[in-house]
């Protein structure tokens, strides 16, 4: 029996040398696994695939950026707790050690019957498995003045990199005394960057620089997640800052002029100075090209993360309508390992593990002060189904705030070994 | 009079023959060693549990316990014949990592040194001297932990339950997670225990280990033992 030792052993990765060779020739009669989305689900299931296999799986990447920026902790960037290049990670140990062929590109097309994928560049790719890990887009017009075209005045900042940037270029140049607004998301969102710890992390940066400034939130959500918990640390840390206006009082009625730098709400027109719009999202376009999405999502199998429509397409992280797991980069990469496993289940002698998931979300609300959600879940026929939850509490010691801040910085060096190698 | 003096060569420490100065400490070292109690036993009835029996600790060879299975460091300095006395406990509560940096100890330290003074006091009343009256059943094993040490581990299993590890626990360890790889079986498996029970109290550690089985334990553990 042959022991599949993680990278985690720090033994050396045991990929042949025709790895090293082109991509056409080591493809040969070894099963082909195309991954698009290089992302917290689409890079760990990669990289699992690849190691686990030991070289008897091709694993392709598609991944149009050559550097990805995390999502989780792009909020500690605009509080100022980050600088923006620890956010970056490349794909070179993925290509390198783990013999991935990633490809720079966009996956526009799947075809089905062909088991192929094609390229915004031209090329198409065949598989034998489909992992589709795409993350979220946008549903157009969820907020009335707003479409992609104005994002540059009023940024989502939802996909790290240069929106995130330049979210904080604008926070930073916010005139004394002005506004920065928030249109929150409606459920379910990916989180994170959860919007409220960056209410938390702007509202830091600005107590640090603009004292006098403001923070509006229009929300459309009753309640959120951890909410007493934030609400308690907004008052202790930011106090008369911050203002969240709920559904009852028209926080889910906006609109927003990205030209005259307005945000009406429930028909009262605020001038504002940053306008951070979070719109409704949905799975990313790939999944709607494929054809496998029931409404803004795709049904899968909690059992192994397969599509409901298409056995041979795994779908992990946001776009999935899985059940019970928030839309976390946690979360994905907890379902990669699933699906990893169902894969070289599928295509090698692998023994296949029943599913486990969990699940931890932290949040900064400022310097030291950490509190974290999480849960773990099983496989139901229903869905991903929690199976025991757990939230920090509001009379927690300084010293245990400081511990889960530190306990989330020792988890993103982790995870994100975890996933790029 | 300081606690360390008057602990300087009173290995036979009695809360009857001692000043009350040091009483004091030994009081104040009791309620110091409250979170200690997570993983270390000491006194009457004593075993190893995540951490080894403290009984007799002030006076033997570090690393030295019998059937405790210490980190590389630990055993090394023992080897080379370095024992715990109060500065040596000192120095290593006051921030283990910096004494030892491979202990499995998972503690960052006592920043106040009359505090670790204190727990220092306690220890040496509370475990007595190595081999002394109070240093009992020292090489036992927590039955628990012997119960899933028997059961032989299904390593390939044990590699995929890890990947639930590995999205916060690395190889090299952090400043709060620590590395899990190349514990000995009874350490690892003590420690999943201790958060399986609530022993040890981790919002996380308890909710994953919770849904753990005897299986599932020994299988990560003979596949963590086989890490490096």
């Amino acid at each position: 029996m042959t022991i599949n030792r993680r990278i985690f052993l720090g033994s050396t990765v045991a990929i042949t040398t025709s790895l090293c060779a082109p991509a056409v020739l080591t493809a040969q009669g070894r099963p082909q696994v195309v991954v698009v989305g290089g992302g917290a689900g689409g890079a760990t299931a990669a990289r699992y695939i690849a190691n686990d296999s030991q070289g008897a799986v091709d694993v392709t990447l598609i991944e149009p950026t050559r550097a990805y920026y995390t999502c989780f902790f792009s909020n500690l960037y605009l509080g100022g707790f980050r600088d923006y290049e620890s956010l970056g990670h490349s794909y070179g140990t993925l290509a390198a050690d783990y013999g991935i062929n990633v490809v720079h590109d966009w996956a526009i097309a799947v075809d089905r019957d062909t088991k192929t994928v094609r390229l915004a560049g031209g090329g198409s790719v065949p598989y034998d498995r489909l992992v589709l890990s795409p993350g979220i887009d946008f549903i157009e017009d969820s907020v009335p003045g707003w479409s992609l075209a104005a994002q540059n005045a009023m940024p989502h900042a939802y996909k790290a990199g240069s929106q995130t940037q330049l979210l904080r270029a604008q926070i930073a140049a916010m005139p004394e005394g002005g506004t920065f607004a928030m249109v929150a998301p409606p459920n379910p969102y990916r989180c994170p960057p959860g919007p409220y710890e960056r209410v938390s992390m702007v509202a830091h940066m600005l107590r640090e620089t603009n004292p006098t400034a403001r923070i509006l939130i229009a929300d459309p959500k009753e309640s959120f997640s951890k909410q007493a918990l934030f609400e308690d640390g907004w008052e202790r840390h930011y106090p008369g800052m911050i203002q969240r206006i709920g559904p009852d009082f028209g926080g889910g009625s906006v609109e927003v002029d990205a030209q005259a730098m307005t945000l009406s709400i429930d028909g009262q027109v605020e001038n504002v100075d940053v306008c951070n719009v979070i719109p409704a999202q949905r799975a990313g376009s790939i999944a709607f090209a494929a054809g496998i999405t029931d409404g803004d999502w795709v049904p899968v199998s909690a059992y192994d993360m397969s599509s409901r429509a298409d056995p041979e397409i795994y779908v992990l992280g946001d776009s999935a309508a899985q059940g019970a797991m928030p839309k976390s980069g946690f979360s994905a990469n907890s379902q990669a390992k699933v699906a990893a496993n169902a894969i070289l289940a599928a295509l090698t002698d692998a023994r296949a593990f029943p599913a486990r998931f969990s699940n931890t979300c932290w949040s900064l609300i400022d310097t030291d002060d950490g509190i974290k959600v999480g849960a773990t879940y099983a496989a139901s026929d229903e869905g991903i189904v929690s199976v025991d939850s757990f939230v920090s509490q509001l009379d927690e010691t300084a010293e245990l705030r400081a511990q889960t801040y530190r306990e989330s910085i020792d988890w993103y060096t982790a995870i994100t070994s975890d996933m790029f190698g | 009079m300081s606690a360390r003096q008057i602990l300087t060569g009173a290995l036979a420490l009695t809360a009857l023959a001692t000043p009350i100065t040091a009483l004091a400490d030994v009081v104040r070292g009791e309620a110091l060693f409250r979170p200690c109690r997570a993983c270390h036993m000491i006194g009457e009835g004593a075993v190893h549990r995540v951490g080894p029996d403290l009984n007799g600790l002030v006076g033997r060879r570090i690393g030295s316990a019998a059937g405790y299975e210490y980190s590389d460091d630990l055993t090394e300095a023992g080897a080379e014949g370095e024992i715990w006395t109060d500065e040596t406990l000192d120095r290593f509560l006051a921030g283990p990592r910096a004494y030892f940096p491979g202990t499995n100890m998972v503690f960052r330290g006592i920043t106040a040194s009359e505090d670790r003074a204190a727990l220092i006091a306690y220890l040496s009343a509370e475990g007595g001297a190595p081999d002394g009256a109070a240093q009992t059943g020292g090489t036992d094993i927590d039955p628990e932990i012997a119960t899933i040490l028997e059961i032989e581990g299904d390593i390939a299993y044990g590699a995929y339950l890890s990947s639930e590890c590995t999205a916060c626990h690395r190889a090299a360890g952090g400043t709060d997670i620590p590395s899990i790889a190349g514990l000995a079986p009874s350490v690892f498996i003590a420690g999943l225990l201790s958060y399986r029970n609530g022993t040890r109290q981790h919002l996380v550690m308890n909710a994953l280990a919770q849904r753990l089985g005897d299986e599932e334990i020994a299988a990560l553990a003979a596949y963590f033992a086989s890490a490096e």
